[in-house]
């Protein structure tokens, strides 16, 4: 007897959300877009300051007190290099990294511009401890996007 | 508490196919648990559903998909979901369950399709927030290569012990009739695999599994009614990270994105539990959740089987080899099997058959005692469970 073939049935799901920032992130973004400032939020009790901005501290579990505008340049924390593209994700090659901003205690995460990469050059060209700056773009729209890490 | 003995348990071949739908899979965990123990869905009190990310198979709240296909019409059934933890966290659920007095015998039962879209790394991005951290293309692969790229600095770590891991780790999915991966790889093999996000190539990463499996839980005093040398859980531990990836790094981190404090809480937790003094000695076989090769090596030091400066010299020395004195994924891990909800439920599984004799040609001699562990979230869920052939 003749096998029968077994079919798929294909789906696609299209969601659209506005997500509330609150406060904390519409600031923070607003500063971003409007004035091309990194700012964080320091809390009252570690004193650390937390980037991305946060409204409370998860370690003291206390509100955040007040806003502080970082650095444009630091440290590279972690990092990593994606050759591989996925659909739905951008072109690979890309690198993002984990930089710790002068002025701030937690890193944050962005793109590293500027270096074509292959899969052979990378630890050459980037690691733990590598100083980067950050290049903001020229229109700014409030989002992670507005800028990124160059190598210093 | 009551003692919570293991009665059954069920898996089916993992695979990359497209042959069967989400319940017909745990539909045939179900059978296959149910006649591993030698019994009826009459005899099961509670269902605990194994279900991680839902976007994965494609359909919201898929546990109603399946009261049916697991037979839990008419009983209680609730879902569990920790991400890549979900299987360990049902199993926990499960066992206090049994444990509570509440039901005398449980069933946790799970399926995953990861095949299903082509898109798990699209859906798996969208577990970060929308705010700050999912414009930058962070999934799961690119999370455990920040950890890879931090515990090389650390602890000196090459793509070579990386490769060792999963050489090591497929030569034991070969013996294991389950894995989705049956195929030997040589170092070179690995490191001339395909770059996905480095340090991170093809050959250290988990496939993209479908599959199902299922244990079934009782009360100690039960056990005589099942046919199988008993397996006992007993110890229990769950510790989670903070959400901040970036808050585990630089001089104020409290923890380091490099390791795990939280699994190393989870582990020490359930030898407590389990009254173990002296973990090394008398633990005899490892199932440590590690979807990429680097992970199986943070896991071993985070569990305490070794000191962290040791990991490197004892994975050269083959210590961690099936045959060797601290055998670590003798079914090949999750490195040969992936079905994400199930994927840690399987290690417990796998350190059960091990306790009972029962893993066939990956069984390691005179296993007393096994750990098994689960990872979820972005490296921040973690569980343990310490399966014993006894007090």
């Amino acid at each position: 007897m003749k096998q029968e073939s077994l079919t798929t049935l294909q789906e696609h799901w299209d969601i659209t959300y506005n997500h509330a920032l609150g406060e904390t992130g519409s600031h923070f973004y607003n500063a971003l877009r409007d004035e091309g400032k990194i700012l964080g939020r320091r809390c009252p009790a570690c004193e650390r300051v937390l980037l991305p901005p946060r409204p409370f501290c998860d370690r003291d579990f206390v509100d955040t007190t007040d806003w502080v505008e970082v650095g444009t340049e630091g440290r590279v924390e972690a990092f990593t290099v994606v050759f591989q593209s996925f659909r739905g994700l951008p072109e690979a090659p890309y690198c993002i990294a984990y930089v710790l901003l002068d002025g701030a205690d937690t890193a944050v995460l962005n793109y590293v511009r500027g270096i074509d990469w292959t899969p052979g050059n990378v630890p050459q060209n980037i690691g733990v401890g590598t100083r980067v700056k950050v290049a903001f773009a020229e229109e700014r729209e409030g989002r992670m996007t507005d800028f990124w890490f160059e190598k210093a | 508490m009551r003692e919570v003995a293991i009665a059954g348990i069920g898996q089916t071949k993992y695979s990359g196919l497209t042959d069967q739908s989400y319940p017909e899979l745990v539909r045939a965990a179900t059978k296959t648990v149910l006649e591993d123990a030698e019994t009826t869905i009459d005899s099961v009190d509670a269902v605990v559903v194994s279900m991680a990310p839902d976007a994965i198979i494609g359909v919201s709240h898929g546990e109603r998909w399946i009261v049916d296909a697991c037979g839990a019409a008419g009983k209680p059934m609730m879902r569990v979901h920790t991400g890549g933890a979900t299987g360990i966290s049902a199993v926990q659920v499960a066992a206090y369950h049994v444990a509570s007095g509440m039901y005398d015998t449980v069933m946790v039962v799970g399926a995953d399709r990861v095949g299903e879209s082509g898109d798990a790394q699209t859906i798996l991005n969208r577990i970060w927030d929308p705010f700050y951290e999912r414009a930058m293309p962070l999934n799961t692969i690119t999370m455990l290569a920040f950890q890879a790229v931090r515990f090389m600095e650390k602890y000196g770590m090459t793509e070579e012990h990386m490769a060792a891991v999963s050489v090591k780790d497929h030569k034991n999915g070969c013996k294991n009739p389950y894995a989705h991966v049956q195929k030997e790889f040589t170092v070179e093999d690995v490191l001339g695999s395909r770059m996905i996000s480095w340090p991170i190539k093809l050959y250290d990463s988990c496939p993209s599994s479908s599959g199902g499996a299922a244990m079934i839980l009782t009360a100690g005093e039960n056990v005589g009614r099942f046919p199988h040398k008993p397996a006992y859980i007993r110890g229990l531990g769950h510790a989670s990270e903070t959400y901040w990836m970036g808050d585990r790094m630089g001089p104020k981190k409290e923890v380091d994105h490099a390791d795990s404090p939280a699994l190393t809480q989870a582990a020490y937790a359930a030898y407590k539990m389990a009254g173990i003094q002296d973990h090394r000695r008398e633990i005899q076989a490892w199932e440590l959740y590690a979807p990429f090769s680097n992970i199986e090596l943070h896991a071993i030091q985070d569990v305490g089987l070794c000191e962290p400066d040791e990991t490197l010299k004892l994975l050269e020395d083959g210590a961690f080899d099936i045959d060797g004195d601290r055998p670590v994924n003798p079914s090949g891990g999750v490195l040969c099997a992936n079905p994400i909800s199930v994927t840690a439920m399987v290690r417990v599984a796998e350190a059960a058959l091990q306790v009972q004799g029962r893993a066939g040609e990956h069984q390691i001699d005179g296993v007393k005692t096994a750990l098994a562990t689960g990872i979820g979230g972005d490296h921040q869920h973690f569980g343990a469970v310490v399966v014993g052939d006894g007090r």
